[in-house]
């Protein structure tokens, strides 16, 4: 039974398909491996053991009956709590939300029901998806299953480290400057930024509009590209969903898997490297790079010389969208409402509401958002933030030119330990520097895991132009090969019984 | 913020404030200004937190003020990764919530409304 | 001392400016699909979108956008070749983003003008910008005097949140003179025409469908332009014309004890006539305007836009025209007519086959005097412009008198039956038998001794009390004029010696 949580998605899907194992079976492993783990892990806020079982019963019936599955029916999926499930609580990591039940599903989790796909929960996150470390939950943080008293990354690392400790095979994170990628990377899976557009944003409670991306975790590369073809695709009810379907992931990670990238050419961005960057991190990228030559590809190196502004740009144009986007939070409609006596004022009751319910990150970068958009330094802040991003995405055009894929270490740093960066935010911002330029640009970026640093995982990030998904899976799909033909897989340390 | 009386050229609500400069070697935002925005942005920070904020949010704003070394003159601003235009939806009428699930999330209703306090700014 | 505008002309010239809201008659709301019909039960009409639930999104109505670009058109504006929408950021209850998708810098239409006739001379009011925005939701204080002053708590209805919105602004209108009031109101009358025959919006003011903002402000000839203020809640067009000659002469009262206006915003009051000043603020509201990320640009066709413009119908002021010329009135009459809204009726009448003075009289008369109690226009009323000609011919015919003729018109409001159908109903019908008559008369005059004696004295007048009489005998249904003079004649006293 425990082995069936060590399976991967495509190997699950295929002994349902076949009536190995029953739906129901599954899940049930995988709600025991939750008991047996999480309360260490603390991946989850909250489990959804009946609406699971009912859902892996649905495909058990469905199979039973002759009915056509789709390619994931059965498998397991931690969900992110940022995405909106009707009656189902969601909090967004905040108290502010707590114990809201939503009265509508979010486009990706009806697309994920649709497709026989069994939510286990939902999972911890960052505060409205503003961290690096999901030390921002205003619950409790959750812990790496590579080193318990050590950070999953954020804002998805609730989901990330479901799917690192075996809680789920799959899992679904958001993506705004890194945070798919990063926890994936500190924790030792793959992770998924889709194209800007790609995936649905309704029913994600925003956090930066023009960023906002909510893509695949797994284990395997081709297990997030199945999970990507499930999540994408124009949606109607998304102003800024493009009309282009959903590029051809699977295929590429399965011809990806042939290992052969002759007449691939890769380039490593100079500016995504050097100081700052741990030693251990840059060994181990160093490495993944020769294996890719190893592997055929051309390598070169390009300089993006406006990569060095991308986390000025960013954290000027995230906080901005933000401290809009939060304002919607104020106690009248919905979530917590504070000091209501009778007495006071609305205006009194919704700034006691908005102080009690955010957390100190969200504060600021409310703040910084709200100066940011003010009268007289709109020019000088988001204006020409807005402008810098411009200059980012020329710099991808023009590499992009020169190169099919782009290359650069996930993040400059392993997970670190839990409370040592938590008082400085800007030692918390540097986690993104290598994540926060494909963000800015729109373009998919993935992160696999390409080794290890101090006994801690190390992510490869591979970035490809806008709509060229593809590609990301393809490079990362043959490195994986590679390197678990020679390596064999990261796989987290033994969990039960063992210690932090 | 001056608020201009007489007409001005142009639109009617156009308010001309002049830029601030970005200048890197004095401390960007005092203790008051960011009582200001924290009043703009209905948050009742605390004395404490007021102090705390201000040194890490000019920390964080001397950062980003990096963007302004940028020559960015005639560059056109990014506001959408994707080239999209003319993304609409014909008029036609859709399903609505149940009021009762609505109202069963409201932390206060009266008369099938949502009940706030009394409310002290005048309609815009 | 009661001070005039003439007074206030004397020594100032006015500067005004409207500000003009209208709700847009669209089946759903303007950016989802809730339906939008007035007066539903509060909070039925409501969806994610419209609540500005966490995650909702927003996506544009077509047809709104083609209202506003007709009514663009029509008011002689260029049209945007590109433009975005914008968040209008502030908190305010009714608005469940607390911010509002508006536009900012990149309105749909500008520069507009519409010319206005008042007293035979013609202002061309400059049209500064028409965007398109989202309607807010309904408070409703519940306190002391339903006013927001002093009101203990406030009921919030969402059904109106989304609604779509088109802002027009006139850019300011100076030269007006003494007809500051009449312009204002002149203006938002013309326009409520266009928008009627644009077919865009009901435009009731006492429904809130178009909304008022009116500005105002004085200065000493050869001054620049003085201090403008914003008056708020004028719901009909009486009240604009009320509100502007308050203002006018509430400030030049100001200026001439020496003081300063103050620029603010005040608020009509129907009761009195008055405007009193609205809460006052520590500082101007910031709106910290920002392009909406959630929405991507609109790039109207120029050739799409170009068929709008030739498909927009005839507007009031050629129509208005043309019905002029074909009736022969003068501009006067017409204005007179345009402003009882009468003119098509009128009209369609005169094309009926009544001669242009009746019609006129009985639209302009009893007619509109029955929709005034009624309190009704004179369009809804019960009776067709046909059914008036018939009215017209019967009295010309000699087959009723005008007495009779306004008791078939009461029987055809009453019933809504045909003109012939009342009158055969009511055995309407002028009594000219003449011995019929005659026996009536002498009936009448033996009866009333003193009052006969009088008139042959030579007291005409007195004949009054006889001739009711036998009005009375035939039951209304004689002429009245016709029996007076019967009697004259057998009193002796000769013909009518002046009155009718």
């Amino acid at each position: 039974m425990s082995e069936l949580t060590r399976l991967s998605a495509a190997e699950i899907a295929g002994a349902i398909a076949v009536g190995e194992v029953s739906a129901e079976e599954v899940t049930r492993a995988h709600l025991d491996r939750i008991e047996q783990v999480d309360d260490v892990v603390r991946a989850f806020l909250h489990v959804d053991t009946d609406g699971a079982l009912h859902a892996a019963r649905r495909v058990d019936a469905d199979r039973a009956a002759g009915r056509d599955l789709g390619p994931l029916a059965g498998v397991p999926l931690a969900m992110k709590d940022v995405v909106v499930t009707e009656g189902l609580p969601t909090t967004a990591g905040s108290k502010i939300l707590e114990g809201w039940i939503p009265p509508y599903d979010a486009t990706i989790t009806r697309k994920i029901k649709d497709a026989g796909i069994v939510m286990l929960g939902k999972t911890n996150m960052d505060e409205f998806a503003m961290g690096s470390s999901t030390e921002n939950s205003a619950f409790h943080p959750t812990h790496n299953p590579w080193d318990l008293g050590r950070i999953p990354g954020g804002s998805s690392g609730g989901s990330s480290a479901a799917v690192s400790a075996f809680e789920a095979p799959l899992g679904i994170g958001t993506d705004t400057g890194g945070s798919i990628r990063q926890p994936a990377a500190v924790t030792g899976i793959v992770g998924h930024k889709p194209t800007y557009g790609g995936v649905s944003r309704y029913g994600l409670i925003a956090f930066s509009s023009s960023l906002d991306q909510a893509g695949p975790f797994g284990r395997t590369v081709l297990d997030a590209a199945l999970l990507h073809e499930v999540m994408g695709g124009h949606d109607p009810c998304d102003s800024t969903s493009i009309p282009q379907g959903v590029p051809p992931v699977a295929a590429a990670a399965r011809e990806g898997a042939g290992a052969d990238l002759t007449g691939v050419r890769v380039a490593v961005v100079q500016e995504l490297g050097g100081e700052g960057y741990q030693p251990g991190v840059l060994a181990a990228f160093q490495e993944a790079v020769s294996t890719l030559r190893g592997l055929g590809a051309t390598v070169l190196e390009v300089s993006c010389p406006h990569f060095d502004y991308a986390l000025a740009a960013y954290y000027l144009i995230a906080p901005s969208e933000c401290s809009s986007n939060l304002a919607r939070f104020d106690g009248v409609r919905y979530g917590l409402r504070v000091g209501d006596d009778g007495v006071r004022s609305l205006e009194e009751v919704m700034s006691l509401t908005r102080e009690a319910g955010f957390g100190p990150e969200v504060k600021r970068r409310i703040m910084i958002g709200t100066y940011a958009l003010s009268s007289g330094y709109y020019d000088a802040y988001y204006g020409q933030a807005q402008k810098v991003r411009t200059l980012i995405s020329r710099d991808f055009a023009a590499a992009f030119e020169q190169a099919d894929v782009l290359v650069s270490p996930s993040s400059p740093f392993v997970a670190f330990g839990i409370g040592e960066r938590v008082d400085d935010p800007m030692a918390m911002y540097v986690n993104d520097l290598c994540t926060l330029p494909a963000s800015l640009a729109g373009t998919p970026a993935i992160s696999v895991p390409c080794g290890l640093s101090e006994g801690l995982p190390v992510g490869l990030q591979v970035m490809a132009p806008a709509l060229a998904d593809d590609w990301c899976y393809r490079v990362a799909a043959a490195f994986e090969a590679a390197y678990v033909g020679t390596n064999g897989p990261l796989r987290a340390p033994e969990l039960i019984g063992g210690a932090a | 913020m001056e608020f201009p009386g007489v007409w001005p050229v142009g639109r009617l609500d156009f308010q001309a404030v002049p830029d601030h400069t970005v200048d890197s070697s004095t401390a960007r935002i005092s203790r008051a200004e960011v009582a200001h925005l924290a009043r703009l942005a209905r948050l009742a920070v605390t004395e404490e937190e007021l102090d705390v904020f201000a040194g890490q949010l000019d920390v964080i704003l001397g950062s980003v003020a990096r963007v302004g070394e940028v020559a960015a003159a005639d560059i056109e601003p990014t506001t959408h990764a994707v080239p999209l235009r003319n993304v609409l939806r014909p008029d036609e009428v859709g399903p609505c919530l149940d009021r009762s699930i609505v109202l069963a999330q409201a932390p206060a209703v009266e008369d099938n409304r949502f009940r706030v306090p009394r409310i002290l700014d005048d309609e815009q | 001392m009661t001070v005039t505008v003439e007074d206030v002309v004397a020594r100032y010239e006015p500067v005004i400016g409207l500000e003009t809201h209208v709700e847009l008659s669209t089946a759903s709301k303007m950016f989802c699909s809730c339906a939008t019909t007035f007066g539903a039960e509060p909070n039925t009409q409501i969806c994610p979108v419209c609540l500005g639930l966490p995650g909702s999104l927003p996506v544009a109505n077509a047809a709104a956008i083609e209202s506003t670009i007709r009514i663009g058109l029509a008011l002689n504006c260029s049209i945007a070749t590109w433009c975005r929408f914008a968040r209008k950021n502030y908190f305010y209850p009714d608005m469940p983003k607390n911010f509002q998708i508006s536009q900012y810098d990149e309105p749909l239409c500008v520069d507009g003008y519409l010319d206005v006739e008042v007293s035979g001379r013609s202002y061309r009011i400059g049209i500064e910008r028409v965007h398109l925005e989202e309607d807010t939701g309904k408070n409703t204080h519940v306190g002391q005097s339903g006013r927001i002053h002093g009101a203990d708590y406030s009921l919030i209805d969402y059904n109106r949140a989304g609604i779509p919105l088109v802002e027009i602004v006139t850019k300011p209108v100076p030269d007006t003179g003494s007809a500051a009031p009449e312009v204002a109101r002149g203006y938002v009358t013309e326009l409520r025409d266009i928008l009627r025959t644009l077919g865009v919006s009901d435009v009731r003011m006492e429904q809130g469908s178009l909304r008022c903002d009116v500005n105002t402000s004085l200065n000493a000839p050869g001054e620049p332009w003085g201090i403008r203020t914003e008056t708020k809640n004028v719901n009909s067009l009486r009240s604009v014309e009320r509100a502007v000659r308050s203002e006018m002469i509430r400030q030049a009262a100001v200026l001439a004890a020496g003081q300063r206006v103050v620029q603010e915003t005040r608020h009509f009051l129907e009761t009195t006539g008055d405007t009193r000043p609205g809460r006052s603020k520590e500082e101007a509201t910031d709106y910290r305007y920002f392009p909406e990320p959630d929405l991507v640009p609109l790039a109207p066709d120029p050739s799409w836009v170009e068929r709008l413009r030739a498909e927009l119908p005839e507007l009031p002021a050629v129509h208005r025209a043309r019905i002029r010329n074909r009736l022969g009135v003068s501009a006067e009459d017409m204005q007179q007519m345009a402003n009882a809204g009468v003119v098509d009726l009128v009209a369609t009448t005169v094309e009926a086959g009544a001669p242009v003075t009746e019609a006129r009289n009985w639209w302009l008369g009893y007619l509109a005097q029955k929709a005034n109690e009624r309190d009704i226009e004179p369009a809804d009323l019960p009776i067709t412009p046909a059914q008036v000609a018939r009215i017209v011919e019967l009295v010309g015919a000699g087959t009723l008198s005008v007495g009779l003729a306004r008791q078939a018109v009461d029987g055809a409001l009453d019933t809504g039956e045909d003109i012939d159908a009342v009158v055969a109903a009511k055995g309407l019908r002028i009594v000219s038998d003449a011995n019929a008559l005659a026996v009536a008369a002498d009936e009448a005059i033996a009866a009333n001794p003193d009052i006969a004696a009088k008139v042959r004295s030579g007291k005409v007048a007195a004949v009054g009390p006889l001739v009711g009489a036998v009005m009375k005998a035939t039951r209304g249904q004689a002429d009245a004029a016709a029996v007076r003079e019967l009697l004259l004649e057998r009193l002796g006293a000769g013909a009518a010696t002046g009155d009718t």
